[in-house]
């Protein structure tokens, strides 16, 4: 095999993962390259993990009809064979604690261990949302100081804390402004997107029964300001806008366009995705932003989960924060905190508009964040948003030679950098290097998001890479765009060293396989037992 | 800074292959009169691992945990036994610290947790197919309310007095704005639940039924009579399970009618956690699949043609359809699926069963102590792990007395349905596996002495 040529790549790749394919095992695995069936195909009918008590009653015959003919189609497995499966199978994920996991937007940073150790403290992972006040009191203070901090962070006037994602989180933010309009008698239906936007803010919006119109971008990739104050008018409820937005850049005209949307009557719901950009050095509060949602799990870190749980509170400006919904947590004249909920809500805040969820939102993150704000503390913050453009900005002037950056020439960009595929030869596309990414041991960049610039490649280094690990991922890049341009084949079959290749979206799509169809006890595969004994 | 890896020599050398002379320059489209000059003021400087350890234990030193007294809260949420291998298991990085499976080659571990989770939840709740995640039940819930609208082109759902009232005004506040029309039948303090009156609401322009099962009295509607009724209507049933492991013992949803069945997945592997994260589940008949909201993930082959795991369907979903998405749902409840899925492969179905035998077996001994207290009686006779005691007073009043004497009594109805003073006077008593003969005795003892009025 050939060393690492100067541009930091092996010409050989391809074949020489042609030729570990050649090789078979008798037992489907390679090494640590490890197969594992699904629980339905290892389990067995009555096999169990925990050990239960016999019941030392009968069923009460108040319940006898509605008795379940047979117990539940499931196997059991016993812990020995459960935390295997489980870690036969964690074991083809890509993660943060693996290595630099750059998806823009989503903003994949080190989620630190002792927010997992505080969240899992009794006296918070172990308490009832329904228990009396008194006996919650620690619980009811996490809340507020969280709430605090987020309030003074933003510079708003309040926050809602129930929303347990981002998106809904920017459904609790457009509900607020329906009820401030409802109290104003006005009923106005439109609100304004950017094409750049999140799929989630139109989607948003129709769910929450507004009309979405779409306003365009200039060139620079910023909001149109001119074609936004022409969309405004007495049927305009607000505009949704992200900074800094999907491109990784600020809105400088931020402040222009929410004097304009208040001059027109509307309200103006700010994306927050972004916050980890300008947490401790900008406040959305003196932008004239009157609702946004914070991802604890994107600024904040609580761990993404493998697709949550997250957690979307929304801060609100003096004119929305009457209308923020039940329940929440409040310091009361005394000093003491309380909650209101339906049963105490009373005529001082008989204007919120109602409920979201069943409790009080997401806890487990909140004591996470917050463990997570008190560690980085003012200082550190402002730092974390620092360091996060600084990566973005390396990133970015250390790869914009190879890859068109179609808004770098007008200056800086924020906590992510923007590439397209344009230049790449023929048939060569922003996939192939995403896939090219993961041989090299990366988690690929955005891909084809936002939708404004063509083949883009949004890249998110976050402040919790080292400059050492950015050179890695910056070479890694760098030689994927010399191969693009070189028109080297071996990238169209990428990834080649992955625990999969190339997978078949369009049968997935076509004929949907939801559930496992097999019955417990007749493998759907030859059993690993079938495959090694051959 | 203990997490912030760049060193000063590190953003030295950055800056300088940027061109910028400071990391103020990168800031440059903030105008001036946005941009903060130093930290922002009036909040705390950055602090230790152990300094932090120390403020967050304070604040959990001040709640009550559920472990450490006599414990009967359910109304949602319960307290169940979670073997230490789920909470071990999903700590592993390489599940805790990855996004959604959105490059499924490097993806397949959580997307073949995916695919077993929604197995394990179509065949919990006997439906053909269930999808990745929601939130929570509540939300979970008014989604299928909007699926069944979807379908039925209809747009009036009812909502049983059974179900759980927060459950109730998620829906109601929603549909306020959505305009769509929710009658809700109110609850009433009776043995047997409002099967006849959801039946008798049914009209041709109702879209759906939906029936909390256990309800949140703990009585066990009729699911099939009311699917029934509402199938020969044109409506749609929508069962409602908030405590998953009744399906260890009672039948099924999906074996008895219903359309669509949404819940709360919290009672297995994810904990009380003060109200969340939670796991929405949400299973339904295979012929509704395109109208489903969230992910789904889906069988296929790679390159290869070695089995692999995808997320699929995504033209229903907000990053495709944007506007006309099924549903603006993205980030879900991953993890929590993931530690509900781990406890559920550990019992298996015949664990579920017993476990839920054990459940129904501690509640009948709870029945049967506190009901010898003079003043108490129980309202339903058929109950999973969960029932309605109704008291001579409020059962507010008592419960907080009770917590004073370090007993967590249960869920007074007064708290979840303040309106209706006719139900001031139940109490939602669950009991688990975790409850002991010891547990039971105390709260028989000190309810007996708070109704007697013995000071504590």
């Amino acid at each position: 095999m050939s060393g690492v040529n100067a541009a930091g790549w092996r010409p050989t790749m391809g074949e020489a993962g042609e030729a570990l394919e050649k090789f078979v095992t008798s037992s489907g695995d390679y090494g640590l390259m490890l197969e594992e069936p699904l629980s339905f195909e290892l389990g067995a009918e009555g096999k169990c993990g925990v050990d239960i008590d016999k019941p030392d009653r009968a069923p009460a015959a108040g319940l006898s009809k509605f008795l379940r003919k047979a117990a539940p189609d499931l196997p059991g497995l016993t812990e020995p064979e459960t935390v295997r499966h489980y870690t036969r199978l964690s074991r083809q994920n890509y993660a943060i604690d693996l290595g630099p996991f750059p998806l823009g937007s989503c903003t994949m940073k080190h989620n630190p261990r002792l927010n997992e150790k505080m969240a899992r403290l009794p006296g918070f992972a172990d308490v009832h949302p329904l228990q009396p006040q008194k006996s919650v009191e620690g619980a009811l203070e996490v809340i507020e100081q969280l709430a605090d901090w987020l309030i003074t962070l933003t510079g708003m006037a309040s926050v809602a804390m129930s929303p347990k994602a981002g998106a809904h989180g920017e459904l609790c933010g457009l509900l607020c402004i329906r009820a401030a309009l409802d109290a104003r008698g006005e009923k106005r239906d439109i609100v304004l997107v950017p094409e750049s936007a999140h799929g989630t803010n139109p989607a948003t919006a129709a769910f929450a029964g507004f009309k979405v119109q779409s306003i365009p971008a200039t060139p620079a990739g910023r909001v149109d300001l001119e074609a936004l104050k022409a969309k405004l008018g007495p049927n305009v409820a607000g505009v949704m806008i992200t900074n800094p937005n999907t491109c990784g850049l600020f809105e400088p005209d931020m402040k222009a366009i929410a004097d304009a949307v208040h001059e027109a009557g509307g309200y103006v719901y700010c994306d927050g995705a972004n916050f980890n950009a300008i947490v401790g050095k900008v406040r959305p509060g003196d932008l004239g932003v009157d609702a946004m949602h914070i991802n604890l799990h994107k600024t904040f870190s609580t761990p993404h989960g493998g697709g949550g749980p997250g957690a979307g509170p929304v801060v609100l400006s003096e004119a929305l924060a009457p209308f923020a919904p039940l329940p929440f947590v409040t310091r009361g004249p005394d000093g003491g905190i309380h909650l209101v909920e339906e049963e105490n809500r009373g005529e001082g805040h008989g204007r919120a508009f109602g409920r979201m969820v069943a409790f009080h939102g997401q806890m487990g993150m909140f004591t996470r964040a917050l463990t997570y704000i008190l560690s980085h503390g003012a200082d550190g913050l402002r730092r974390v948003a620092e360091d996060a453009v600084l990566n973005a900005n390396y990133v970015l002037r250390s790869c914009e030679d190879l890859l068109p950056a179609p808004f770098a020439k007008s200056g800086p960009c924020m906590h992510e950098a923007l590439f397209s595929d344009a230049g790449l030869a023929d048939g060569f596309s922003t996939l192939d290097i995403a896939k090219g990414l993961i041989d090299e041991g990366f988690h690929p960049m955005t891909v084809y998001f936002p939708l404004v610039v063509k083949g883009a490649m949004l890249v998110e280094p976050t402040e919790t890479e080292s400059k050492a690990g950015l050179d890695r991922f910056i070479g890694s890049l760098r030689s994927l765009a010399k191969r693009a341009k070189a028109g080297d084949d071996s990238l169209h079959s990428a990834p080649h060293f992955a625990p999969r290749r190339r997978l078949d979206e369009t049968q997935a799509a076509r004929k949907p396989v939801l559930v496992w169809q097999g019955a417990p006890g007749e493998p759907g595969q030859p059993s690993l037992s079938e495959i090694g004994g051959s | 800074m203990r997490y912030l890896p760049l060193t000063d020599a590190d953003r030295a050398a950055m800056l300088d292959v940027i061109g910028a002379a400071s990391v103020d320059d990168l800031f440059i489209d903030v105008p001036a009169e946005a941009r903060l000059s130093g930290p922002v003021e009036g909040l705390p400087m950055h602090a230790s691992e152990m300094a932090v350890e120390r403020h967050m234990s304070a604040l959990a030193g001040k709640n009550l945990s559920a472990g450490s007294v006599p414990f009967f809260l359910g109304a949602g949420a319960y307290r169940h036994h979670v073997p230490a291998s789920v909470d071990h298991i999903i700590q592993r990085g390489e599940f805790l610290t990855a996004y959604t499976p959105y490059q499924p080659e490097i993806a397949q571990g959580t997307l073949q947790v995916l695919f077993e989770f929604q197995t394990q939840v179509a065949r919990l709740f006997g439906t053909d197919i269930a999808n990745a995640s929601m939130y929570d039940g509540s939300t979970a819930c008014w989604e299928a309310i909007l699926m069944a609208a979807r379908i039925t082109r209809k747009d009036r759902a009812i909502l049983s007095g059974g179900l759980h009232p927060h459950y109730g005004e998620v829906v109601r506040t929603m549909a306020k704005f959505t305009e769509d029309e929710i009658a809700s039948l109110s609850c009433e303090l009776k043995g047997e639940p409002d099967d006849a009156a959801v039946i008798a609401a049914i009209d041709d322009k109702t879209s759906c039924v939906v029936v909390q099962y256990p309800d949140i009295l703990g009585r066990v509607p009729d699911l099939a009579a009311i699917s029934e009724a509402a199938h020969a209507k044109g409506a749609l049933v929508i069962a409602v399970v908030t405590e998953p492991v009744a399906l260890g013992m009672i039948e099924a949803p999906g074996n008895l009618g219903a359309d669509i069945v949404v819940g709360e997945g919290q009672s297995l592997g994810v904990g009380l956690q003060f109200g969340g994260p939670y796991l929405g589940l949400f299973g339904c008949r295979e012929k509704f699949v395109r109208q489903m909201p969230g992910r789904l993930c889906g069988e296929t082959v790679d390159a290869e043609g070695k089995r692999g795991f995808v997320l699929t369907l995504s033209t229903r979903e907000q990053h495709i359809r944007r506007e006309k998405a099924t549903s603006n749902i993205c980030t879900n409840s991953g993890l929590c699926a993931l530690a509900f899925s781990i406890h559920l492969t550990l019992l298996g179905g015949s664990g579920l069963a017993q476990l839920a035998a054990v459940n129904h077996a501690r509640t009948q001994a709870v029945v049967e102590r506190l009901t010898q207290i003079p003043g108490v009686s129980l309202l339903n006779d058929a109950y999973f792990n969960e029932v309605t005691l109704v008291l001579p007073g409020d059962a507010r009043e008592v419960l907080r007395e009770l917590a004073d004497r370090k007993v967590l009594g249960g869920v007074s109805l007064g708290r979840l349905f303040p309106a209706q003073e006719d139900l001031h006077n139940g109490l939602l008593v669950a009991a688990t596996e975790t409850t002991t003969d010891e547990d039971i005795e105390t709260l028989a003892i000190e309810l007996a002495a708070v109704l007697e009025g013995v000071p504590a």
